[in-house]
């Protein structure tokens, strides 16, 4: 056995003391769990959350209408349609991103069950949002991330994560690439006792609820109505998840959930050579597709992060519109923000144009920008390293050796992901616990809520007719 | 040399690439994995000898110095003249709408 590999033997005993969390009375029957019952007795109700998330001046954000990009984008619909785009501003969060919601819940459970630190791994803005939160608390705070590649180039992004934690006070480990950043991640947590902020604990999905509940409280008061599509990027699951969830709480049962990951499809993600050759650390199908099929990959026994139940479509976007909305939205609307934010936006766009004129899609988040978390220096750092920028057609994209910016809006276009492909993956991935049996009633029930299907499309899928 | 007390950066190798996990591909498993971190030096060294330091949540951590004082090199990039040209491309497609 590596010596990476030794201490993952360890795995659920280091976890259960990091998280306070037994997830063993949560197992039900051969793959089966109680999710909702892991939910609801780890987590909190909206009201526990909402106050909380007041405490720490976290939430509450206001919902901006794109006015311009409405505008733009009824000029490429037929007539009558467009729908009306609008943008939850989640960078007005502290630390700057709907992070804060997911951490401020960790970060009062680490502070109520009496932990001295919080550790969590993370290159984004989850990390700035733990050592915020811990540094209101008085809490230590370690930050993992995996920043370089073996020439020790740091992509712009990782490297601003890294300035902003240290701001709060955190400590920050950085690793060069390689999955077995979670070995090194599980060897501090057992020698530093600190709490794990995993972003896949009930917690860390429950604080993104109040995210989804506000949506559908303040668009009824003001519009009348729930927005008929709320759009949401995805790479871990949680940000699905989360706001997914509250939107349920609050009885918005008609907005369709669509996912959104920019196409990052061809590069491996635990490449040394290809780590500096995407342009998106997040956000992306290199996170978003394998924890959709196997969300279970996580860092907790069981994951709280389970998109599959809750996505209505999926689409990808490239990184060429996303990075020309991020403009479209500074230019056209005066809002400057960080480029991983707008893949929904993107998405929104393109959507909006099949989506009648009183319809609504809202984007629900935003997040901060700054130098090395800007397009500039992302695009700037892309071409220093051999990626070809250009304007053209999105669609000849070829994620690690170029970046094509849409000569022309019209050419936005969000790719629909074949869901059922999805759910083949995802069965395919637990083929070798459920090989040679039948699955029990319990079982196929689990199945269904994982894959949001009903009897005999389970049936469908698990007897591989299409 | 560098005085005690000093905060500095300093480097390490966590896993040699004999020892890295079966699973990482071709290109990873042949460079070691690495780690950075930055403290305060609990006695004077140079550069480039194996020391100890206080790390900001109170860790002491072992390494080798890389570096006294360590800056911030992030800026906003050198130019890219295609992004300027979005903006006013995108104003101008909204103005002939109006007409």
């Amino acid at each position: 056995m590596s010596k990476a590999d030794q201490i993952l033997q360890e795995k659920n005993v280091i976890m259960k003391k990091a998280v306070g969390i037994d997830y063993d009375i949560f197992e039900q029957d051969g793959i089966a769990f109680d999710y909702e019952r892991m939910m609801r007795e780890s987590g909190y109700t909206i009201e526990e959350l909402q106050e909380i998330q007041s405490h720490f001046f976290v939430g509450n954000t206001p919902i901006i209408e794109l006015y311009n990009l409405t505008k733009l984008a009824r000029q490429y619909a037929k007539p009558g349609y467009g729908a009306r785009i609008m943008i939850k501003d989640e960078a007005c969060n502290p630390s700057g991103s709907f992070k804060a919601r997911r951490a401020s819940i960790s970060v009062y459970e680490a502070k109520r069950l009496g932990y001295k630190g919080i550790l969590t791994a993370t290159s984004g803005n989850y990390g700035a949002a733990v050592a915020s939160l811990a540094a209101k608390e008085g809490l230590k705070c370690i930050v993992v991330q995996e920043t370089y590649d073996s020439r020790h180039v740091g992509q712009p992004e990782i490297v601003e994560k890294a300035r902003a934690c240290e701001a709060y006070g955190a400590e920050v480990f950085q690793l060069s690439v390689g999955p077995e950043l979670f070995s090194t991640f599980l060897q501090l947590l057992k020698d530093t006792e600190y709490f794990n902020a995993s972003l896949y604990t009930p917690f860390g999905i429950a604080g993104v609820e109040t995210l989804g509940y506000e949506i559908a409280i303040d668009m009824r008061e003001k519009y009348g109505k729930d927005p008929e599509a709320v759009v949401i990027t995805n790479a871990g699951g949680g940000n699905l998840t989360g706001t997914a969830r509250g939107l349920i709480k609050a009885g918005a049962l008609n907005s369709r959930i669509v996912a959104a990951s920019v196409d990052l499809s061809g590069l491996h993600m635990a490449s040394d050579n290809a780590f500096n050759r995407k342009s998106f650390t997040t956000g992306h199908t290199g996170f978003g597709m394998p924890f959709c099929t196997n969300p279970d990959r996580s860092d907790v026994p069981r994951s709280a992060a389970r998109p599959m139940r809750y996505i209505d479509e999926y689409y990808t976007i490239t990184q060429g519109e996303v990075f020309f909305m991020t403009e479209a939205l500074a230019n056209l609307e005066g809002l400057e923000r960080g480029p991983a934010g707008n893949t929904s936006l993107a998405v929104a766009f393109s959507l909006a144009q099949q989506m009648k004129e009183d319809e609504i899609i809202l984007v629900q988040e935003t997040e901060y920008t700054g130098a090395g978390k800007h397009l500039n220096p992302q695009l700037s750092f892309a071409r220093d390293n051999g990626i070809e920028i250009k304007f053209g057609d999105p669609k000849d994209q070829v994620p690690g050796q170029n970046i094509i910016l849409p000569s022309d809006p019209a050419m936005i276009t969000a790719v629909p992901v074949d869901m059922d492909r999805l759910r083949r993956s995802y069965l395919k991935n637990l083929q070798p616990q459920m090989e040679g049996r039948e699955l029990s009633e319990l079982e196929r029930t689990y199945l269904k809520d994982e894959l949001k299907l009903n009897d005999e499309q389970l049936e469908q899928l698990l007897n591989g007719d299409d | 040399m560098i005085k005690k007390d000093t905060w500095v950066r300093i480097h390490g190798i966590v896993l040699e690439p004999s020892e890295r996990s079966a699973n990482v591909p071709e290109d990873t498993s042949k460079v070691p994995l690495e780690f950075w971190t930055k403290g305060w030096l609990t006695e004077d060294a140079d550069i480039g000898q194996k020391v100890t330091v206080r790390t900001a949540c109170g860790r002491t951590q072992a390494g080798t110095l890389i570096e006294a004082e360590p800056m911030y090199e992030l800026n906003y990039g050198k130019l890219v003249p295609e992004l300027i040209e979005i903006g006013p491309k995108l104003r101008q497609l909204l103005e002939e709408d109006h007409e």
